[in-house]
Order: structure tokens, then C-alpha cells, then sequence
């Protein structure tokens, strides 16, 4: 009836399990006490949950995704804090739970931070940069998010009923394969995987073809903005590359499930072809996750620096360059699994040659940055910290291409050193400087300028002294994925590396702080133009937040930066004659169901209650093809009402002398 | 706002204009879907020529495999793609009638193919040659299998949508969505064509 689930699963077996189980089950006890008590659970219904607006859906993965990383720190911390005491001592704690924890660390940060920020991001603000209303397929947006939400409440729930994979985040066989680890772990891993991926591909269809099909009259494909162009490539990635996940985990989930022998032990299974398809889909993902940071940073410093962005179209092949040779670098991260010397020559030059159109694109930075009115706000910070620190990983990357130098260098400290450097002041610090930067354009107020530069300090602090020592630590051999260890020489790096945890904590907590601070001073932080940065492309010509069809009149692009084109030009502002109808998509609670469905269907199918999992499934298809019989899935905002609406606001600043000085002719 | 375009016919209202950009759109962004379904074929593929011949000493191709069946399989699909041609034409003459005759025959055709094949893996596994055998078996199975499986919803789909052209007629929504499906049917038939000439035909040879 219950299929494998009983009363063991409760975590009663471990005192950090159950403390880890109570947080988790208070928190959320305490988020619903506090909706019913201020009476919001209309407003949170009919505003947001079956909201399909982009900007919306945008703000809601990116509240996931800050909630997630908190619950992906906390792993952090108490590996960090295990690593600098457990010397010769069993620490605090048991392997069996040190195991889960790193395995959820990784797919938390990876899936449920670092994916939903970009997400969410794209979300916002890319109709807006191309002078669209919405995206091509608002529904299926919701639908992304939603499965997305799932997803995280699948790992969510797995710290209270039953346990998590303890195979690390890739999951590899044969310790993933039933015979080694038998229980529901592997199974959580697999559906959450499966779930949020699905999401994924949908978000890349979704904004492959809004950038292709929306784009304002004038737009030409080399007019777009950098974080445009960024987001398409982007989508292409996890169009091409996360069905290399849905087969792996799907194949994996077959082995466990039915018995089959894709990558068991024995009987014809190939444990290789695991790592193969895995790293298919797993190289394009950290591109995935870079890309939207690179096009956060293109947009930031030509606004902070008060010019164009130096070389646009070497930026744009970079970013192209970088799509097409990501699929082509794979093998790297297996060199020791046995390929001969000529394979893994080729794939250590392919991955020498991708650090290459990076490389082109901090010079364009800073060669933006050259000669410009540079202004150091808060998402300048985050921007400069990456610049310097990056491309001291981005060294290490180039060295761990060398074969025989990985031989040394694989799964040690020195690795996960590198690719936290990678995806921390690379990917991560990106996210935040969007987020720093586009906050006022969807929520209608800055963020507080002081807190937000205290916590990136923390945040650089604090990854230098979490992370450096990695590096050292790599080198002395020290291997990853530790749960203890008896090399004395090893604990203080260990130590310093938990002071650096402890400063990033400080880090988020600046985070919140801002937050609190800025929402309760938001009537003197309000942006009131919706152009609070000055800035060069089309979403600052909307409002702060931006109405519901985003332009009442789709504007006529006449060049890259089109909204310094039209400051310049001084057509910035221009009230039209006359105002038309506007059709906008419905507001729907089938994208909220279909996420709560497949939140049922992934619990049953991890614990084989098998009827729930059918009811669940179909279920989905009930609400899918409930849709494709409803014709009447938009609705007219009346041209008087959209005529009301833009009165009310200000305008974006046309140039001015003062802003001529800032924005000098392109040589 | 003038009533005629161009060319003289008669002008758009907006919410027409904006239908019919969302049915571009959908078109485009189904070819996306494909692409993304390509992916998954090709992986499932390149995993099958992976583990052709990792058989772990029990029954291989050669010795399941009967093409007399696999070729009433591909008669069987390689005509529901004629006959869902055949509704497609009409489709485009706005003959409701004929649409929906030649959709159900597709659909029979289609369930043909899943029925023999679905019988093709019940004698498998009867005869101790189930996917939980060998590395060879898991790969076919999931190979073939899962392009069973999307013909399944290709016969699901062509059921609910002959509903609705009975119930909508065929109005410009319904005409899309049925452009789509052949899109969905016939590259199923692409994809069963590399199925036999990667699995069967060398399997027998």
C-alpha cells in the first residue's frame, strides 16, 4: 500500500539527521503559519502561483534559488567545520552521513541554486532586452518553474523521510548501482535529477525561440544585448545537452528499478558508458551556468563604465565559440579512466582552446572599462572580484588539461578547488551582480548600496580563505570527498579553509540584511524612472516593476544599445499618439498542479507506491490535454486602460550634457 | 487600422494577428522539441553500439531476431505515415470527413506496429531473454522500447486530437496541432528506420 516506505524512514537513526529533519519541517510549518496569519494565501494565489508572467516566474526562481543556497551552505559548513577537526578523530560526523551530505551539497548548489538564479534571471529581464511582451510559450515557463520547485521539494523532504544518494553529486556506478547502495537515496537523486532536467530543456526551447521570434522590429540578431545573446546560446546548451541527462539517469533508474544492465558489475553492464554520457550532458552544464554570468557582466561593465562595450562582435563569437566547443571537451573529466594517450590528447587541447574566447572576453571587459567613467556600485564589485579571481581558475582549468598533470591533480582538493573558483566568483558572483543590478527593475526599489558592498567583501574574503588553500592542500595530495583523515600538515590549510566558510556565511547573512534594510527604507530607494543606472538597453526603458505587457508600444530598434541609441537620439520617453489594445496569455493553475503532481509522482516512484505514482501521472496528462481543449487562454488589456497606465509613469532620463560626458562617441 | 492588407485581403483583427504568430511559434518550438528528442535517440543509439555485443554468453540478436516480423513492423509504420500524408491533404482542403477516416487509420496501423512489437518483447521475455539478461538486451529494449513508447503517445495524441477536430472542427488551432503531430509521427518513422538498420538488420546478419 505504502510501497517501501515505513516508519524507518524517519530520521531517528542520527542526532544531526534529526536536527537537520526538525529545521526543515519547522521552517515550513512557520512560512505556511505566517501566510495564514496575515491572510495572504489569496494574494500569493492569484499574484504569483498561477501567475504566468515572466517577471514573476523570473522572481520566483530566483527566491528558490537564494533559499537554496542557504540549505547548500549548510552542507558547506558542516563539511568545512568535519575537515578542520576530524585529525586522527572521527569528528562529529558518521561517514555514512558526511557521504550525503557532500552528495547534496553538489546537486543542491548545481540544480537548485546556480540553475534556477540564472533561470530566473533570464526570465526577467530578456523579453524586456529585446522589446518583447512575454515569452513564446508563457505557460510552459510556468511549467518550468514549477517542476523545478518540485524538484527541490523532492531533496527537501529527502532529509526527513528516508535518506539521500550518498554516490556524490554524478552518481556514479557501480556504487550507484543497487547491489552497493540499496535504498531510496540513489532513487531520490534520479527523480530530482529527472524532474528539474525536464524543466531545464523546457526552459531552453521556451527562450530559443523568444529570442528568435520576438525580437522588437530593428532588432537584428548583432543588435542584441550581450545577456541576450548570452541567454540564447544558453538555451541552445540546455536544449542539446540535457537529454544526455534525462538518458543517463533514466538508464541508471532502469538498472536500480528493473534489473537491467546498463552499468552493473556484470552481465554484458559498462560502467564507462556512464561516465561518457554523464559528462555529455555535465560539460555543457557548467557552460550553461556560466554563459548567463559572462552576459551579467558584459551588461554591467558597458553601464558602469559609461560606454559601449568594447568589441561587441568578438563578444558574441566568444560566446559562440564557447557554445560549440563545449560539447567538445567532455573527456576531461575522466582522463584517468583509461582512454588511450591520443583521446585524451585531443580532448586536453579541445580544452585548452575553450579557455581561449574567455580570454577574449575579459580583455573586452576591461578594455570597456579603458578610458570609460567608471562608477564602483555594488554590481561593479561583484564584477571586478570576478575578473581578478576567475582567471586564476581559469589558470588551474588550463593546467588540469594537461593529461598527465590530471593524472596527479584528479578528484585531490586541487580539482574541487578549481571548479569552485569556477563556479563561485565565476558563475555565482555573476548571479549576484544581476541580481544587484536588475533588482529595482523588477520589484521597484534598489537594493541598500552600503550592505550590498559589505557582503561581497565577505563573499571575496571569504572564498579566498575557503578555497586557496584547496589548491595548496591539492598539491600535497590531499584527496576530495574526505571524511577524515591522519596527515597532520593537512589540518591547518583545513582550518583556514573553515574560517573562509565562516566569512561567507557572514556573506549571506549581509545578504539578508540588505534585503530586510532595503525593503523597509524602499520608499527613499524607489526607482522611479525604472532607469536607475543610466543604463544602455531596453529593459531600463520600461517601468520599475515594469507593467504587465512590459512595452505599450514595441519600440523600433535602430542599433546596438538601443536605448542609448534612442537617449542620444533623443526619442527616449516619446509619448505615442494613440494606444492599441494589448492580448496577453491568461493567468493559469495548471502549471502550479503539474508541479505538485510531479512532486507526488517522484515520491512514489522513490519509494514504488506504485498506484499513487500512476494516479500522480495521470494526473499530469489530465491538466495537460484539460489545456490543449481551452481556446480561451488570454485576455485584452483595453487600449484606455494601457493609455492610464503609461501616464502614470516617469520617463527613463534622455541624454543630457553630463551623461554625453559618460557616454562617448564609439571611436 | 485599414481592413485590407496589402494584397487585398482582408485585414487581421489582433487577436488573429497574435494567434497566428503563436502558431508559428509552436511549430518552431515543437522542431526544438525534436531536435531535443533527436538527442535522446542518438544517445540511446551510440549506448546500443556500445553493448551490441555484450551479450554475458546468453541469446543474442542473431538469435532473437525474426525479420519477417520486423517487416510487417515497418510496413505496418512506413504506411500510417502515408495515411497520416493522406489526412494531412485534406487537412489542407478543409475536408473534415476524410481527416478523421484517415486518422483513424493511421491510428489502427500505428496500433499494429505497438501490438506486434509489444508481443515481439512478451515472447522475449518468456523466453528468459528479458532486459534484466544482458547488457545487449537493456540496450534494446530501452532502445526500441522507448520509440514504442512514443508511438504509444502518438497514438494517444491522435485519438484526443481526433476528438477535437470532431468537437472544434478544423479551425486554425486544431489544423496547427495536427501539422505538429505529423511532424512528431513522421519523425518517429525516421527514427524506426535507423532502429532496423542498427539493431536488426546487422543483429540477423
Amino acid at each position: 500500500m505504502l510501497g517501501k516506505l515505513n516508519f524507518d524512514a524517519l530520521p531517528f537513526y542520527s542526532g544531526i539527521a534529526l536536527t537537520g529533519a526538525i529545521i526543515t519541517v519547522f521552517g515550513g510549518l512557520a512560512v505556511i503559519a505566517l501566510i495564514t496569519w496575515f491572510g495572504k494565501w489569496g494574494y500569493l494565489w492569484s499574484n504569483w502561483l498561477i501567475s504566468i508572467d515572466h517577471k514573476k516566474i523570473g522572481i520566483m526562481y530566483i527566491t528558490l534559488a537564494l533559499i537554496m543556497l542557504m540549505r547548500g551552505f549548510v552542507d558547506a559548513i558542516m563539511m568545512r567545520t568535519q575537515q578542520a577537526v576530524a585529525l586522527n578523530s572521527q569528528g562529529y560526523l558518521p561517514p555514512g552521513h558526511f557521504d550525503q551530505i557532500f552528495t547534496s551539497h553538489g546537486t543542491i548548489m548545481i540544480f537548485f541554486l546556480a540553475m534556477p538564479f540564472l533561470t530566473g534571471l533570464i526570465n526577467i529581464v530578456v523579453p524586456q532586452q529585446i522589446g518583447a511582451r512575454d515569452v513564446s510559450f508563457p505557460f510552459m515557463n510556468s511549467i518550468s518553474l514549477w517542476l523545478t520547485v518540485s524538484a527541490a521539494a523532492l531533496v527537501m523532504v529527502s532529509l526527513v523521510i528516508g535518506k539521500f544518494s550518498t554516490a556524490g553529486w554524478s552518481a556514479y556506478p557501480p556504487y550507484s548501482e543497487l547491489k552497493f547502495t540499496p535504498g531510496v537515496g540513489v532513487q531520490y537523486w534520479i527523480w530530482t535529477v529527472l524532474i528539474s532536467g525536464l524543466g531545464s530543456t523546457l526552459t531552453g526551447i521556451n527562450f530559443f525561440v523568444t529570442i528568435l521570434k520576438r525580437r522588437a522590429p530593428g532588432m537584428t540578431l548583432m543588435r542584441m544585448p550581450l545577456f541576450t545573446w548570452t541567454a540564447l546560446c544558453t538555451s541552445i546548451l540546455m536544449i542539446f545537452a540535457f537529454p544526455a541527462l534525462t538518458v543517463v539517469s533514466a538508464l541508471l533508474g532502469l538498472d536500480r528499478y528493473l534489473g537491467m544492465h546498463f552499468f552493473t558489475n556484470g552481465a554484458g553492464g559498462n560502467m564507462m558508458n556512464y561516465a561518457n554520457l554523464f559528462w555529455i550532458w555535465g560539460h555543457p552544464e557548467v557552460y550553461i551556468l556560466i554563459l548567463p554570468a559572462f552576459g551579467v557582466y558584459s551588461e554591467v561593465v558597458a553601464t558602469f563604465s559609461g560606454k559601449p562595450l568594447f568589441g561587441y562582435r568578438s563578444l558574441v563569437y566568444a560566446t559562440a565559440a564557447i557554445t560549440l566547443l563545449s560539447f567538445m571537451v567532455w573527456l576531461h573529466h575522466f582522463f584517468t579512466m583509461g582512454a588511450s594517450a591520443d583521446v585524451n590528447a585531443f580532448f586536453g587541447m579541445a580544452t585548452m582552446i575553450i579557455a581561449v574566447p574567455t580570454g577574449v572576453k575579459i580583455f573586452d571587459w576591461l578594455f570597456t572599462m579603458y578610458r570609460g567613467r567608471v562608477w564602483m556600485a555594488s554590481p561593479m564589485y561583484w564584477t571586478i572580484g570576478f575578473i581578478v579571481t576567475f582567471a586564476i581558475g581559469g589558470m588551474t582549468g588550463v593546467l588540469l588539461a594537461i593529461a598527465p598533470v590530471d593524472y596527479l591533480m584528479h578528484n585531490t582538493t586541487f580539482l574541487v578547488a578549481h571548479f569552485h573558483n569556477m563556479l563561485i566568483p565565476g558563475a555565482l558572483f555573476g548571479y549576484l551582480a544581476g541580481y544587484q543590478y536588475w533588482f529595482p527593475k523588477a520589484l521597484g526599489f534598489r537594493l541598500d548600496e552600503k550592505w550590498g558592498k559589505r557582503a561581497f567583501w565577505a563573499w571575496i574574503i571569504g572564498f579566498y580563505l575557503a578555497f586557496m588553500p584547496l589548491y595548496v592542500l591539492g598539491f600535497m595530495g590531499m584527496p576530495r570527498r574526505l571524511e577524515r583523515y591522519d596527515v597532520a600538515a593537512w589540518q591547518p590549510w583545513l582550518i583556514v579553509a573553515e574560517l573562509g566558510a565562516l566569512s561567507i556565511l557572514l556573506g549571506i547573512v549581509l545578504l539578508i540584511v540588505q534585503l530586510v534594510v532595503s525593503f523597509r527604507n524602499r520608499a527613499a530607494l524607489r526607482d522611479t524612472t525604472g532607469d536607475p543606472w543610466n543604463g544602455r538597453t531596453l529593459e531600463w526603458a520600461t517601468a520599475s516593476p515594469p507593467a504587465p505587457y512590459n512595452f505599450a508600444i514595441i519600440p523600433h530598434v535602430h542599433g546596438i544599445d538601443a536605448l542609448a541609441t534612442m537617449k542620444e537620439d533623443g526619442t527616449v520617453g516619446a509619448k505615442p499618439a494613440s494606444y492599441r489594445d494589448i492580448i496577453m496569455p491568461k493567468d493559469t493553475g495548471a502549471g502550479v498542479m503539474i508541479g505538485g503532481l510531479s512532486f507526488v509522482l517522484g515520491f512514489a516512484m522513490v519509494w514504488e507506491i506504485w498506484w499513487l505514482a500512476i494516479f500522480a501521472g495521470a494526473g499530469i496528462w489530465a491538466v495537460l490535454i484539460a489545456r490543449t481543449f481551452n481556446d480561451l487562454d488570454f485576455h485584452i488589456i483595453p487600449a484606455r486602460e494601457v493609455e492610464k497606465k503609461e501616464r502614470q509613469r516617469n520617463v527613463p532620463r534622455p541624454a543630457t550634457d553630463a551623461d554625453a560626458l559618460l557616454m562617448p562617441r564609439r571611436v | 487600422m485599414s481592413t485590407q492588407d496589402a494584397a487585398g485581403n482582408p485585414a487581421m483583427t489582433i487577436e488573429e494577428e497574435v494567434a497566428e504568430h503563436s502558431r508559428d511559434e509552436r511549430v518552431f518550438g515543437f522542431w526544438m522539441y525534436l531536435m531535443s528528442d533527436a538527442i535522446i535517440f542518438a544517445l540511446l543509439f551510440a549506448t546500443y553500439a556500445v553493448m551490441s555485443g555484450r551479450n554475458a554468453g546468453g541469446p543474442t540478436g542473431h538469435d532473437l531476431f525474426k525479420l519477417t516480423r520486423t517487416l510487417i513492423e515497418t510496413i505496418f509504420l512506413l504506411l500510417s505515415s502515408t495515411t497520416f500524408g493522406f489526412a494531412s491533404v485534406f487537412l489542407k482542403q478543409e475536408r473534415l470527413r476524410p481527416v478523421l477516416v484517415w486518422l483513424v487509420v493511421t491510428f489502427l496501423l500505428g496500433a499494429g506496429f505497438v501490438g506486434m512489437e509489444t508481443s515481439e518483447f512478451h515472447g522475449m521475455v518468456m523466453k528468459d531473454a528479458g532486459p534484466d539478461h544482458s547488457g545487449f538486451l537493456s540496450a534494446f529494449f530501452t532502445l526500441v522500447g522507448t520509440h514504442g513508447l512514443h508511438v504509444s503517445m502518438g497514438l494517444c495524441w491522435i485519438a484526443i486530437l481526433s476528438i477535437q477536430v470532431l468537437v472544434r472542427g478544423l479551425t486554425p488551432a486544431v489544423a496547427s496541432r495536427l501539422y505538429r503531430l505529423g511532424l512528431f509521427w513522421h519523425f518517429l518513422d525516421i527514427v524506426w528506420i535507423g532502429i532496423f538498420s542498427v539493431v536488426y538488420l546487422p543483429g540477423v546478419l
